[in-house]
């Protein structure tokens, strides 16, 4: 086998050894290249049947509007159950406390939202489209990995993980984590996209767009964006490498229309793609810190 | 292109994370924000080179203490192959997370300081390298600079590790010997040990093969879910997904269902809803079978001129990860691939002693123990010998009080 199908085959048991494993699980959809593809692999594991999951959207309210678009589509098309959680509400009932200031963001926010709808709904694992190669606390997960009630993560406390063999045993109130597609890395990514086919969101690929830079990254002109006089807007050739909401994204300078205009890019490009997300720049251990606290 | 996953083992400050690093680094896989997160951490070495070992401690308290915890996985690539490797901790106390990161790999790094030699970290490592069935063991003495890239240390060394091997009964090791700190023979050939003739690391990565698995195995099917979609058109569509353990699953092969041991035949292999007239090992498929049979998530299909042993007992060794003694009298889950019974361990038949091998009687098994027990299943196994199909030979202990996966498991007789 390729990698590449080594890599979807493993995937794929996941997938299915979540849905033999839990009760109730869900597959967090954020309408980003990870869960599209995540999507795309359990159609391969469950049809010509129906997911054993819904899909679940933690809407912070400041996403680009190409990817709400996309994701109805995407759902209509699919014939599947959408649950979606917003964030707007959780700030409606006091649970939320809004930043303020130029750099505010609701990304903190939506593990406040996330945590509400898993309870809400009584999920017991929640598919994600984490990869280890994204950023150096990620790449210590398990494939696996048991929050607890409070859905927290406590990096100290993982438990073993052997072979193939994943222990989905809980307790009541507790949840898994589960991220079928640990062991890829961004361009493995690019790369089934390319060979599979699969359709993404606008702002992947190059269009022009207003933008505004921030501490040195393109940030999209958004209305609730705080602009002000000592901000210039600029209209440029960008496009997104990783897709949050639009107040931790930052958009890169790319005439790149096609995948392999893409898959090139990336394979010539000296930063991460975590490089373009605010919100991991904060500290050493700001991803850590998040997970920590329930951040998926 | 394939993909190999190595894992490194060694002792604390032997110097795995460094030589991670330098492996990263010197393959140009740590990109500019990366590099630049490092050197505003400011860990620096004794001698003010950059301390590439915070490449893969990713947790806070790691930092703060300058030692793995946990196992990190990091991933690079070149012409010739995809590479995953686990980073795991050398410290006793994290064994269970060095055999995390063991369990998913093909060959195992085993770093050796090139001052302190074969010492204990190493016989417990390779020990457990022994129990995992690893493909390949590559001994890496380190810190050649440290003994002025010395061959008689070298020579010495990998004379007490053949030792060692023989032992064990390891086999399919080779050895280099390398400066993580300094980048001799980790990336490039190193000038400073002319008399080493071998390939640096990095070349040896690239190039190294795994022994074929024994064509006459067969193939394992645990059964992962049932797909029965009930619609109209697909009334009676019922296809059992699963991933291949072995290779040869093909339609028209007369198979067993276990445990019922009823018979019946291939008629179909779905991949993505493409047929397949034959399933490789590894692939995730859907078979349907000619028959209408009562086949549920743990069932296992085997070839029936191949099948399983499919037993309620046997005798294992153990590798015990929970701070909690093993319980002889308590009731414990076994999970083997799909299937999840409740098992007892009414007998500990000894300990293994992992300095001498020796084997005690009359022990009890601790954390970080490593022993051969006898294990009482309540409902039959579908497993082969570890021996003769290694990945049908393992499964995991679950304390069913805590939900921890507690033991791993590898059956060694019935």
């Amino acid at each position: 086998m390729d990698y590449l199908d080594h890599l979807e085959a493993e995937a794929i048991y996941i997938l299915r050894e979540v849905a033999g494993q839990f009760e109730n699980p869900a597959l967090l959809f954020s309408g980003g290249k990870d869960s599209i593809t995540l999507v795309h692999l359990a159609k391969k594991a469950f049809r010509p049947g129906k997911f054993p999951f819904p899909l679940v959207h933690i809407d912070t309210g400041h996403n680009f509007p190409e990817t709400i678009s996309f994701r109805d589509q995407l759902v209509a098309e699919l014939g599947e159950q959408l649950i979606v959680g917003y964030v707007q509400d959780s700030i409606d009932q006091g649970k939320a406390i809004e930043q303020t200031g130029k750099n505010a963001s609701r990304n903190a926010l939506q593990t406040v939202t996330l945590l509400d709808t898993i309870e809400q709904y009584g999920f017991d694992a929640c598919i994600g489209g984490a990869r280890r190669d994204e950023e150096k606390a990620r790449a210590k997960e398990r494939i696996f990995s048991v929050r607890d009630e409070f859905g927290q993560w406590d990096p100290k406390r993982q438990r073993p993980e052997l072979w193939n063999i994943l222990n989905g045993k809980i307790n009541k109130g507790e949840n898994v984590r589960v991220f079928p597609i640990s062991n890829w890395t961004e361009l493995d990514v690019w790369n089934y996209i390319k060979r599979e086919n699969i359709a993404l969101p606008s702002i992947y690929f190059s269009h022009q767009r207003d933008v505004v830079l921030r501490n040195g990254q393109w940030m999209a002109a958004a209305p609730f964006l705080q602009i002000d006089e000592t901000d210039t807007v600029d209209h440029k050739s960008v496009r997104f490498r990783t897709v949050g909401d639009m107040t931790c994204t930052a958009a890169v300078d790319s005439e790149a229309v096609e995948l392999d205009d893409i898959i090139e890019e990336i394979r010539s490009s000296t930063i991460s793609e975590r490089g373009a997300r605010i919100d991991d720049k904060v500290s050493e251990a700001a991803m850590e810190e998040r997970k920590k606290q329930g951040y998926f | 292109m394939d993909i190999l996953k190595f894992i490194t083992a060694g002792s604390v400050d032997d110097g795995k994370s460094t030589l991670i690093g330098r492996l990263l680094y010197d393959t140009n896989s740590v990109l500019d924000d990366q590099l630049e997160a490092i050197k505003k951490a400011n860990r620096k070495n004794n001698d003010g080179t950059v301390d590439l070992a915070i490449l893969t401690d990713g947790l806070k308290a790691e930092r703060e203490q300058g030692i793995t915890i946990d196992v990190a996985y990091k991933y690079f690539q070149t012409k010739h192959r995809k590479f995953i490797i686990a980073d795991a901790p050398g410290h006793i106390q994290y064994t269970r997370n060095m055999v995390t990161g063991a369990s998913n790999s093909d060959l195992i790094v085993v770093l050796v300081d090139a001052r302190k030699g074969v010492i204990e970290q190493t016989k417990r490592h390779s020990f457990l390298a022994k129990l995992l069935s690893m493909k390949k063991v590559l001994v890496c003495v380190n810190k050649m600079d440290m003994v002025d890239y010395d061959q008689t240390v070298f020579d010495t060394i990998k004379a007490d590790y053949e030792q060692l091997a023989t032992k064990l009964g390891l086999k399919n090791i080779d050895y280099i010997p390398v400066s993580a700190l300094k980048g001799d023979n980790i990336v490039h050939r190193s000038e400073r040990m002319s008399w080493f003739k071998g390939e640096a690391l990095l070349d040896y990565l690239e190039k190294v093969e795994f022994p074929e698995a024994k064509q006459s195995r067969g193939w394992r099917f645990p059964v992962q879910w049932v797909v029965r979609p009930q619609t109209e058109d697909l009334h009676d569509y019922r296809g059992y997904a699963g991933r291949v353990l072995g290779s040869g699953l093909r339609v028209g092969e007369e198979v067993l269902v276990l445990p019922s041991g009823v018979h019946s035949t291939v008629q179909r292999i779905e991949i993505n809803q493409q047929a397949f007239t034959v399933a490789e090992d590894g692939q995730s498929v859907i078979v349907h079978l000619s028959t209408d049979v009562d086949i549920s998530r743990g069932d296992t299909i085997v070839s029936a001129a191949n099948p399983t042993h499919s037993e309620r007992s046997f005798e294992a060794n153990i590798s015990w990860f929970d701070n909690k003694p093993l319980d002889t009298a308590q009731l414990y889950l076994l999970q083997h691939h799909s299937k999840t019974v409740k098992i007892k361990v009414p007998e500990v038949l000894f300990k293994y002693d992992v300095n001498t091998q020796e084997q005690h009687y009359g022990a009890d098994i601790r954390l970080n123990d490593i022993g051969k027990v006898f294990i009482k299943a309540a409902d039959e196994i579908p497993f082969d010998l570890q021996e003769d199909f290694p990945e049908n030979g393992r499964a995991i202990i679950i304390d069913p009080r805590t939900n921890i996966t507690v033991g791993a498991v590898t059956i060694e007789q019935i």
